[in-house]
């Protein structure tokens, strides 16, 4: 075959490029440029980050299903931060909202995004377009130690005397800007701001080489309108948060200036103490504006990749093609620009005209429509479909309940009339627990289980993934469907006491209910846990196309070396969907499979394209006779 | 590596009408990626920029006479732009020398740019618009001018490896590819002041 010459020439190139420099534990497991191991890095520190995160939640879920009981117990881990009144040992309030701003932060940022989009951005768009690495791997690498230095940062911060960061992880001035305000705004803010520089450099880095791959290096045949939707979605992603994070920089590095420089950029007028600051003039809205600008389309740098994800495991474990594929990435064309439009939902309450409101909620309710394009794909998919239920497919429609049950709520929220009722309660915390933090989070492990094959070559067990699935999924129902209700109550979020409201003295129930069960959720991610790490060593031996799947990860070696494929790159002839094709012997069609070979399953139009396939081969023949002339 | 890569590209067979075998985009990998990292500096002065009009908008804003030296300026950076595209060219023609020269003298004058920054500064204090303390329409002429100077200092330093290529007989007609990158960046930063100088000019 002719272009296998040409590409084995390549090939040749590569490999002589290669050999100059051994393979040591440094290059290949600390500083390595292969995205399949940067990948493995991003994942593995996503998953620490998460246990991590999910930690501080259970703190404070414990302090609000149990105010007065006592956490003496804790003492030996949180130390100075468990006060003790009368015997008593109780959270410290300031530290109460350092856990909520650090859960934030960390769930937000270091999980959802590196770990998901860093994880699986970096895992497979090399892998399902054909190429054998990423446009740069030297700035893949760095993007990884970026990361890292980010996130020891952010962690060492936890540890200092004034704590971490508390002013929420919106980081609000002034409340974020002065000391005196919150311990926590002194040194733990200053750590915050310089581990979101690297952490945005890291993310500017990861995205600009995942834009550039997909652009850049598909394989021959990989067009556009054959990209698998996972790729389609990271591709999105990392447009996004290519428009948005420089947008968090401009916001963090005049608050910078506010905080340590004296500015008056955000800060105004204040007194403390009778005693006026020098700060004159300055705008906290315009912070607000500046951080929702990015905080919004966040949210789907979050979820797209998780959709992404659905998509393609939806697809391959129902046996059927996708439902609408054009439609699934003309909703997510639509869900990226509509993403940079309604930043000010977030702002409702800020004082807002309410014409300008009114905009921003018609905004706002227009993104209803791609996602339940959207939503209804993926139950169209699944509809009638001959369904293997992997624990990677159970994540997925896991997603989609959650996507819808969290999405519905949206509709409440983007009205800015309704949200004067439920702004800053637990409703909103519900909305997006559900929609983003759960949602994005199924997209995540469905995603870890379905590629984990791939990525170590082995398989996880099955059984302690559905183990794991139930308790999860039921998990975050059981905590955050309760707290709708005591939203529209008017329960209002980050306060460390409400036992003195006498409105809300009814629902210690319900609050206690909801610290159990997230509780039992936190706790049954350590079978996961243990499921992941045991299987890196101990798994059973992957088969090469574990899952019978299309996309063309299944094509290399089941512990693909650097460079992905031993020899030739395949070259792509069909879209990736091609399930239960009528005609067809098996029920998966690879993407590398010319339709000259399957002319038993072909459409009368794919029958066409057998000539133009002929038509090409020839063409690269001649080609290749002058290549080896040269 | 690059050059094998390009070759590839050209045996592809011409694109058929047909969705078939479409060639990707024949714009190196790294070429490409200076141009999303442009994306990035963009959002980043239009978040600043925006910023700025916003405040302004909510009024209580110092209005104030830039220091001439920021026009000056102007005009410096444009000039160094027509020398680094003269060493462009001179480099596509294999005009080695010409070359050499060009991309030392658009350095020195980058570098005058940067110091002609710092005294713009300085008639700033002198005018008593300071960064800190004042009205922030002061204190954002200090943060676009530092940050724009931020790049500007990574674009000198860009040719400073430029010239150490040139020295090195690497800058030639069959190696254009740093030398289209410097060229673009450079040019793209000193859009970006005049940009910024404009901006600044009709807000103040």
């Amino acid at each position: 075959m002719a272009t296998a010459n040409v590409a084995l020439a390549h090939d040749a190139a590569h490999d002589d490029h290669h050999h100059e420099h051994k393979e040591t534990f440094w290059n290949k497991y600390v500083f390595s440029q292969d995205h399949k191991m940067i990948a493995k890095q991003f994942l593995i520190t996503g998953i620490i980050w998460a246990f991590i995160g999910g930690l501080f939640s259970v703190f404070f879920r414990l302090q609000l299903g149990f105010p007065n009981a006592d956490l003496m117990w804790l003492k030996p881990i949180l130390g100075r931060w468990i006060i003790e009144t009368n015997g008593v040992g109780q959270l410290d309030p300031e530290f109460y909202l350092a856990l909520v701003t650090m859960h934030g932060t960390i769930m937000v940022f270091f999980v959802l995004t590196a770990g998901l989009s860093g994880t699986f951005s970096n895992f497979l768009i090399p892998l399902q377009i054909g190429a054998r690495d990423m446009a740069s791997g030297f700035m893949n690498m760095l993007s990884y130690w970026f990361f890292f230095a980010s996130s020891i940062v952010m962690f060492s911060s936890l540890f200092i005397e004034t704590g971490p960061a508390s002013g929420g992880w919106v980081i609000y001035p002034p409340l974020s800007a002065l000391p005196q305000a919150v311990n926590g705004s002194g040194l733990g803010m200053t750590l915050w701001l310089v581990s979101m520089v690297l952490f945005i450099a890291s993310t500017l880095l990861g995205g600009i080489n995942y834009i550039t791959t997909v652009i850049n290096l598909r394989t021959k045949g990989m067009s556009f309108s054959r990209l698998p939707l996972t790729v389609w979605a990271f591709f999105l992603t990392a447009v996004i948060g290519l428009l948005s994070f420089p947008v968090l920089f401009s916001a963090a590095l005049l608050l910078v200036f506010d905080r340590s420089f004296g500015t008056s950029f955000y800060l105004s007028e204040i007194y403390i103490g009778g005693e006026a600051l020098p700060n004159v003039g300055g705008s906290p809205i315009l912070f607000q504006h500046l951080f929702w600008f990015l905080g919004h389309p966040e949210v789907y740098i979050v979820l797209l990749p998780a959709l992404g994800i659905t998509s393609e495991i939806i697809s391959t474990n129902s046996r059927k093609p996708i439902f609408g594929y054009r439609a699934m990435i003309g909703s997510m064309l639509g869900i990226a620009f509509l993403s940079f439009i309604v930043w000010a939902h977030h702002m409702f309450v800020t004082g807002m005209n309410p014409f300008l409101g009114s905009v921003f909620m018609l905004l706002t309710l227009i993104i209803a429509v791609p996602s339940a394009i959207k939503a209804f794909n993926y139950i169209t998919t699944l509809w009638k479909g001959n369904i293997v239920f992997t624990p990677a497919t159970l994540f997925s429609i896991g997603l989609v309940s959650l996507f819808i049950s969290g999405g519905l709520t949206g509709i409440f929220l983007g009205n800015s009339a309704i949200d004067i009722q439920l702004h800053d309660t637990y409703f909103v915390v519900a909305h997006f627990h559900l929609v983003m933090g759960s949602a994005s989070f199924f997209g995540m492990m469905a995603g870890v289980y379905h590629w984990f094959p791939k990525m170590f070559g082995r398989m996880m067990d099955a059984r302690l993934g559905y183990i794991h699935f139930w308790f999860t999924f039921v998990g975050v129902y059981m905590v955050f469907f309760p707290m709708h209700y005591i939203g529209i109550a008017g329960f209002p979020r980050r306060y460390y006491s409400w036992t003195t409201f006498e409105t809300f003295q009814g629902f210690t129930d319900l609050n206690m209910f909801v610290s159990i069960a997230a509780i039992v959720t936190f706790s049954s991610q350590l079978v996961f846990a243990f499921n992941f790490f045991y299987s890196i060593f101990r798994g059973r031996k992957s088969p090469v196309n574990p899952w019978r799947s299309n996309t063309l990860e299944w094509t290399t070696p089941v512990n693909p070396g650097h460079g992905n494929w031993p020899g030739e790159i395949p070259t792509v002839y069909r879209w990736p969907y091609d399930y239960s094709k009528p005609g067809a012997e098996e029920d998966f069609i690879p993407q590398h499979i010319p339709y000259a070979q399957t002319p038993e399953s072909n459409l009368p139009h794919e029958q066409e394209l057998v000539k133009q396939e002929e038509a090409d081969a020839k063409a690269n023949d001649e080609i290749v006779v002058e290549d080896t002339n040269h | 590596m690059e050059n094998l890569q390009t070759q590839e590209f050209t045996l592809r067979p011409l694109p058929t009408p047909q969705d078939e075998v479409k060639p990707t985009l024949s714009m190196h990998p790294h070429k490409f990626a200076l141009w999303l990292f442009i994306v990035t500096v963009i959002m980043i002065f239009a978040a600043f920029t925006s910023a700025y009009i916003v405040k302004q908008a909510e009024g209580g804003w110092d209005y104030f006479e830039l220091p001439p030296i920021f026009g000056i300026n102007t005009i410096i950076i444009v000039l160094s732009s027509i020398t680094l595209h003269w060493a462009y060219l001179s480099a596509k023609r294999d005009n080695l020398q010409q070359n050499r020269i060009a991309l030392f003298v658009t350095t020195a004058i980058g570098v005058t740019f940067l110091i002609m920054q710092i005294i713009g500064w300085r008639e700033l204090v002198y005018m008593g618009k300071f960064f800190t303390g004042g009205n922030a329409s002061a204190a954002f002429v200090y943060v676009l001018t530092a940050v724009h100077g931020v790049h500007l200092v990574s674009a000198v330093i860009y040719l400073i490896v430029m010239v150490v290529k040139a020295l090195g007989f690497r800058v030639h007609s069959k190696n254009m590819l740093n030398m289209e990158m410097s060229t673009t960046y450079w040019h793209f930063l000193g859009g970006l002041w005049v940009y910024l100088y404009l901006f600044l000019l009709l807000n103040n």
